[in-house]
């Protein structure tokens, strides 16, 4: 299946959605490129408002425009929406409970060349820690087409985190979701991998590998990591004993501590979280970065045999 | 008859016994905004339209939210609550907070951290002309508030919008919490400012109801209107007037039975309308 980035997938379905709503506006930041929201801008002049380069205001316009009924969705680069414009989340977004969809794109390392200015390591944890704030970080295209038809049907405040290239494919046409809900991505009951975002793919990877070894892996896709699903990580921990977070994110905040506290809470199992360290991320391309801190296929598979006592 | 400026000297009287018993409370910018607020909820807005909830009603945002205490007084007199609610100003679990939040009856937005309210004023103004209401919106912040790089953001897209239904009131008491604004960070001349980033922006008395009715009344095509209304904090009573600390200083009893003295006089010497 040909590769597509989640910004696409995500303003084409966005575009889809508002020629048939004119409620569902759409701001930018000077970031209509990064974003790939030209054509909603062009085509739908009255339901978009370019803010320039000004986060804190874009934000805070869009909570002023959902007050009059809008669902506003305000998307730019990760990097800057989220900390910019982090005050303005928290109170005029999700304080005020507005309409508004914060879209965090080229997050996590996809500006991994342009140095840790542009990285977005941190936005997962920012936005898991605001009340009433949900929070969804999709895998491939077919998964933000979804989440983003998903909320222009719901009334009420989210981020929307996704990356900048372009990605593998998860997921069928026809594949299913539920908000709320860890998606299995692959059945297995050695250990339970479980992951958000483009680390899925590189999760289903390691499966692979680890079948060839004789490990059952199971792969959990927790796209929705606010709403979370604690019943599929008590049910991981419970049938396979061992659980390998992994993220294109801080280890501080993120989904692997998110599941680190509803394992020792409910159902204490080893757990091992993979992401990038408390430490100023190296330079470099999305794919180095991957592999040099450990998020590929292999080093996932690796770090899965040692969890289990059968690493070299 | 009694005059707006009467009101508003009820309202102030009001403040004093919130902040008195909830030994709280930002008493000096409560008073200085206070003939603002009435020239808005007793003359300009459809109050009883803001009531009923109508989609083209007027909008009104406490951007210098810390200042929730005299827009809750001035509520309750209007009628969105009973006014017995206002002892429970800043009491455990009530929604009468230092700061306003949606959960009180016609506040449109939580707001208090400031450098906000222009912004949201913003997007409803751009919303509601895209929908051909009516509606005018109107913004109130405090002039300490425009030490904020986002106000600025906010003053750039009016401008660049043509917001003409957007009204930006700035409560120039000259003093923020660490003194005099101009000693804290520079802000005259503050119309001009606004001149320069495309609005219509006149001076004014903020404690001169005829004066401020004009000013809110004033429209200008295709530029949003920003309201300088000149104003002293702590304004009724001379032992706060124009000192920093009562930005937030709590009266203990003897100062309190002299600023309600104080503030009666001065109600009293208001000629009648």
């Amino acid at each position: 299946m040909a590769k597509v980035s989640c910004r696409k997938a995500f303003s084409s379905e966005l575009l889809a959605q508002a020629r048939q709503n004119p409620q569902i506006w759409a701001m930018a930041t000077d970031s209509r490129g990064s974003v790939t929201i030209g054509d909603f801008f062009k085509e739908l002049p009255n339901q978009s408002l370019e803010l320039g380069i000004a986060e804190q205001n874009a934000v805070a316009v869009a909570a002023g425009a959902a007050l009059m009924g809008k669902n506003v969705f305000v998307a730019g680069p990760s990097c800057f929406l989220t900390a910019r414009a982090y005050e303005q989340i928290k109170v005029d977004v999700a304080y005020n409970h507005t309409n508004v969809k914060i879209v965090g794109v080229s997050a996590g390392v996809s500006y991994g060349p342009l140095g840790c200015t542009h990285t977005s390591l941190h936005d997962i944890a920012g936005m898991r820690a605001l009340p009433g704030l949900s929070v969804f970080v999709p895998a491939d295209a077919v998964q933000t087409r979804f989440l983003t038809r998903w909320l222009t049907g719901y009334e009420g405040p989210a981020f929307l985190r996704m990356g900048r290239g372009d990605v593998e494919s998860v997921y069928g046409e026809e594949e299913t979701f539920q908000v709320g809900r860890a998606k299995l991505a692959r059945q297995g009951s050695d250990v339970t991998l479980a992951a958000c975002g483009e680390c899925v793919w590189q999760a289903l990877q390691a499966a692979e590998l680890l079948a060839q070894r004789g490990v059952s892996a199971r792969v959990l896709d927790f796209f929705s990591i606010k709403p979370f699903d604690e019943e599929a990580v008590i049910r991981a921990a419970e049938e396979t004993g061992a659980i390998l977070t992994v993220e294109e994110h801080s280890v501080c905040g993120g989904l692997g501590e998110q599941v680190a506290r509803t394992v020792v809470e409910n159902r204490p199992v080893p757990v091992k979280i993979l992401g990038f360290p408390d430490s100023e991320c190296r330079v470099g391309a999305s794919a180095d970065l991957f592999r040099a801190y450990g998020l590929t296929g292999e080093a996932i598979a690796d770090q899965a045999l040692r969890l289990l006592g059968k690493g070299r | 008859m009694e005059t707006l400026e009467h009101i508003a000297f009820d309202r102030r009287l009001d403040v004093l016994d919130m902040v008195y018993r909830a030994r709280t409370g930002h008493i000096g910018g409560s008073m200085s905004c206070m003939d603002i607020l009435c020239a808005l909820y007793y003359r300009v807005m459809d109050t009883e339209k803001i009531k009923r909830g109508e989609a083209d009603r007027d909008r009104f945002l406490l951007s210098k939210g810390h200042c929730a205490e005299a827009l809750y007084a001035v509520l309750a007199d209007r009628g969105f609550f009973p006014r017995e609610r206002l002892l429970s100003y800043a009491r455990f679990d009530t929604a009468l907070a230092e700061h306003p939040t949606r959960k009180i009856p016609g506040v449109e937005a939580a707001t208090g951290a400031l450098g906000h309210g222009l912004s949201l004023a913003v997007g409803m103004a751009a919303a509601a002309r895209r929908d051909g209401s009516p509606a005018h919106i109107y913004v109130l912040m405090g002039d300490g508030e425009q030490d904020e790089g986002s106000v600025w953001e906010a003053a750039m897209a009016a401008g660049k919008y043509g917001l003409e239904n957007l009204t930006a009131i700035v409560d120039r008491n000259r003093l923020q919490i660490s003194g005099n604004t101009e000693q804290v960070m520079p802000l005259s001349p503050l119309a001009a400012r606004y001149r320069d980033f495309g609005w219509e922006a006149v001076e004014c008395s903020g404690h001169n109801s005829e004066e401020l009715v004009r000013a809110l009344r004033l429209r200008s095509p295709q530029k949003p209107v920003a309201v300088i209304a000149n104003t002293v904090k702590g304004y009724g009573s001379e032992l706060m007037e124009n000192k920093a600390e009562w930005h937030h200083l709590v009266p203990d009893e003897e100062q309190y039975a002299c600023i309600r003295a104080q503030l009666e006089q001065r109600r009293g010497a208001v000629s009648r309308g």
